[in-house]
């Protein structure tokens, strides 16, 4: 094993022959000559993570913060989701009234596939690309919540949008250094285009993504 | 073609090219799909690209990050390990694919699992990883819809990103209808009956899954990070059910730290499948405990990956992100397809990646799989220059088949023709001597002043287009007659320029 690792090791350095023994990684420049901050606040923020999120097919529903218990239930009724897990960390307001809610606490694969949806936060998201991103902490789940039942319904706060990818990537930093946070992007439902380039939604993941945006009535 | 024996992979050992090539142009069903599927992601690529002011910073940005962590590529896969190390994750060295595929066997075999769940890996193509596991009694089941038409038809991969490519619905329908016990048998050929056939097998297996395998995209040197990136969640199913995750990656995947993971989400989806994001990106750190597999155990392949290292011009094709960008622009690849390339790695970047893989002994005719017309280096996410490459083989190619001429005291009649047309380049008396002595032996050959069809050896060119005759007066006669023997110069204008200087252009 470690054979194979030095082998390896030393095949690297005798092919990097050409490279000076004293140069060091940051010699090599790398210019960060692209956008690292959006353009777009407020309301015109939300109006583009909403477009892009439908662009992909997502369905986007907007809710003021007292509304967003209400509006989750009205997206599961309009699914005929009929229960629906959560992170036990889910705040209870945001918990659709009216369906069955179950906490998980360790659900297996099994126990997720008899049950309709998952209802979740998340950590952030991108406007610039429709993305929500899920990082296991609290609100957002553990991983295999949100990839097991066939419907997720994620709820996003108007604070939690960024402009574009770079500085979504910067937000996610400390999680990963310091928990080894698992993350998941998730932009639109799951999809295929393996097929002629046709494509087919809901081959693996969830077949339907609900987007609930908080914000208060200014920002919409 | 469905022959998976005669295809060598990384090193083939298949036909060559212009062979396998001429096949594949015969067959009409295989042309209509590529063209189809090449012309509609190239035009999607182009609208997502033109979206982003920034695109030609990022490309560069992608471009300088690899060039750095291929100069300093020992210290970064140290760092690496003791990343994953540290975040609770097993590292393993592999030197060939054999290695890769004994300690992968060995490790699913450990935990006594007969099945394993897999989701896209080329690396794992290249290492022919699911043949190996076979003959240790283990099946691997591919879960991309892709890979599993492909397994399930006994067949090869074609494309990169969509390596079914080649098959169109009809064909499909007909395989799962023939293959999957659970398929219903008025199964339509509805991309999303054959999508939801292909869900219904695989769910059980996920959800039973002890052992997952997976590629892997970009691996993160300074936090221990891994990602796979793609649409169906056949890949999240992969990295997140089973008790047990082992990922397969080629050394080059390394990147420096985890911000730089900015500028290659970006690259990538657009580069790839068109989109401003793939529907899901999983990155994750070691093992967490309640969340995912307890057990985590990350592979890095070199096979043949250092000999692409110690070239020095050939070193960027390991920039490669394997977007697939250049198949889709790349008018040889969008006609004969993936197979006639014979390895893991089809199009453009095949051509350069495969025979410096094997070592240049094998897959001699790629390099000449090529028009170098320079699309797949415009559209290359981390700025390739597949045809600089591609003449720097040629180059290579070229000594290595005059050496082994001269040991065998013979050279072939192209060698011998271009030896004799290069001294004839380089002086200049014996050039203009050639294009007199053209200008009258061409006499002959010209009907309403283009020539149709050239004798004997050369016939080959002119089978497929036309050639313009060598004009009556060359630039270098223009120019002795107009600027140097009088003063009186006036200027060139194009419409003055005469037919041409070298021996005739060609016309399609």
């Amino acid at each position: 094993m470690s054979a194979a690792r030095d082998e390896i090791l030393r095949r690297i350095r005798s092919a990097l022959g050409d490279v000076p023994t004293g140069e060091r990684p940051d010699d090599v420049p790398v210019s960060r000559d692209y956008q690292r901050q959006g353009e777009l606040a407020g309301a015109p923020l939300i109006q583009r993570f909403a477009d892009r999120l439908r662009d992909y097919d997502a369905e986007v529903r907007r809710a003021s913060p007292g509304e967003v218990g209400a509006a989750v239930a009205a997206a599961c009724v309009a699914m005929q989701c009929r229960s629906v897990a959560v992170p036990p960390a889910l705040r209870s307001e945001w918990r659709p009234p009216g369906i069955r809610v179950i906490d998980d606490e360790g659900l297996t694969a099994h126990e997720l596939d008899e049950i309709d949806g998952a209802v979740t936060g998340c950590a952030s998201a991108i406007a610039e690309t429709g993305t929500l991103i899920i990082d296991g902490q609290g609100e957002s789940g553990r991983r295999i919540l949100t990839l097991v039942p066939d419907h997720h319904i994620c709820i996003v706060t108007a604070d939690q949008i960024h402009g574009v990818v770079p500085e979504a990537v910067a937000g996610l930093g400390p999680a990963v250094r310091v928990q080894g946070a698992p993350v998941t992007l998730v932009s639109g439902p799951s999809a295929s285009s393996d097929i002629e380039l046709s494509r087919v939604e809901g081959v693996h993941g969830p077949r339907h993504l609900v987007v609930v945006i908080v914000a208060g009535p200014a920002a919409v | 073609m469905t022959d998976a024996a005669g295809h060598g992979w990384a090193g083939r050992a298949g036909p060559s090219f212009p062979e396998a090539a001429k096949l594949a142009l015969a067959d009409s069903q295989l042309r209509h799909n590529l063209g189809h599927a090449t012309h509609t992601i190239r035009a999607k690529r182009a609208e997502v690209v033109a979206e982003l002011p920034d695109w030609e910073g990022l490309r560069e940005a992608g471009r300088a990050l690899k060039e750095r962590v291929l100069r300093h590529l020992d210290e970064y896969l140290v760092e690496l390990e003791a990343s994953v190390r540290r975040a609770g994750g097993v590292v393993h060295w592999a030197r060939d694919a054999a290695e890769c595929n004994r300690i992968v066997a060995d490790l699913v075999a450990a935990h006594g699992a007969s099945e394993v769940v897999k989701s896209k890996s080329l690396t794992t193509e290249e290492t022919k990883l699911n043949e190996a596991l076979a003959e240790r009694g283990i099946t691997a089941w591919e879960t991309d819809l892709a890979q599993l038409i492909i397994q399930l038809d006994h067949d090869v991969p074609s494309h990169i990103l969509v390596p079914a490519i080649h098959k169109n619905r009809a064909q499909i329908r007909e395989l799962f209808a023939r293959t999957l016990p659970q398929a219903p048998a008025d199964l339509s050929d509805d991309p999303r009956a054959l999508a939801e056939a292909a869900r219904l097998h695989l769910r059980k297996l996920f959800l039973d899954a002890r052992v997952g395998i997976s590629g892997v995209n970009f691996a993160v040197a300074d936090t221990g990070t891994v990602s796979v990136v793609e649409s169906e969640g056949n890949g999240r199913m992969c990295t997140t059910l089973p008790d047990v995750l082992i990922s397969v990656m080629g050394i080059e995947k390394v990147i420096p730290a985890w911000e730089d993971l900015e500028v290659y989400l970006q690259l990538l989806p657009r580069s790839s499948t068109a989109e401003r994001m793939n529907p899901y990106t999983s990155l994750w750190t070691g093992v967490t405990e309640g969340d995912g597999p307890q057990e985590f155990h990350l592979v890095l392949v070199d096979n043949g990956r250092t000999n692409v290292l110690a070239q020095q011009i050939g070193r960027q094709a390991l920039n490669c992100i394997r977007c697939s960008a250049c198949l889709n622009v790349c008018p040889v690849y969008a006609r004969t397809g993936g197979h006639a390339y014979g390895s893991t790695y089809p199009g453009p970047i095949g051509a350069i990646l495969t025979p410096m893989l094997s070592g240049m002994t094998e897959a001699g005719s790629l390099p000449y799989a090529s028009s170098l017309c320079g699309a797949c280096y415009e559209v290359c996410p981390v700025k390739i220059d597949i045809p600089r490459v591609l003449v720097d083989l040629r180059r290579q190619e070229v000594a290595h088949s005059t050496r082994a001429a001269r040991v065998r005291g013979r050279l072939s009649p192209e060698h011998a023709a271009m030896r004799a047309l290069g001294r004839v380049f380089s002086n200049r008396r014996l050039y203009e001597a050639a294009q007199r002595a053209g200008r009258l032996g061409q006499g002959p050959l010209v009907r309403d002043g283009m020539i149709r069809r050239l004798p004997g050896p050369l016939s080959g060119w002119t089978s497929m287009r036309d050639l313009t005759p060598l004009p009556r007066q060359t630039f270098r006669d223009w120019w002795r007659a107009n600027r140097l023997a009088g003063e009186s110069a006036t200027p060139i204008r194009m419409r003055d320029r005469p037919g041409g200087d070298l021996a005739g252009g060609g016309r399609p």
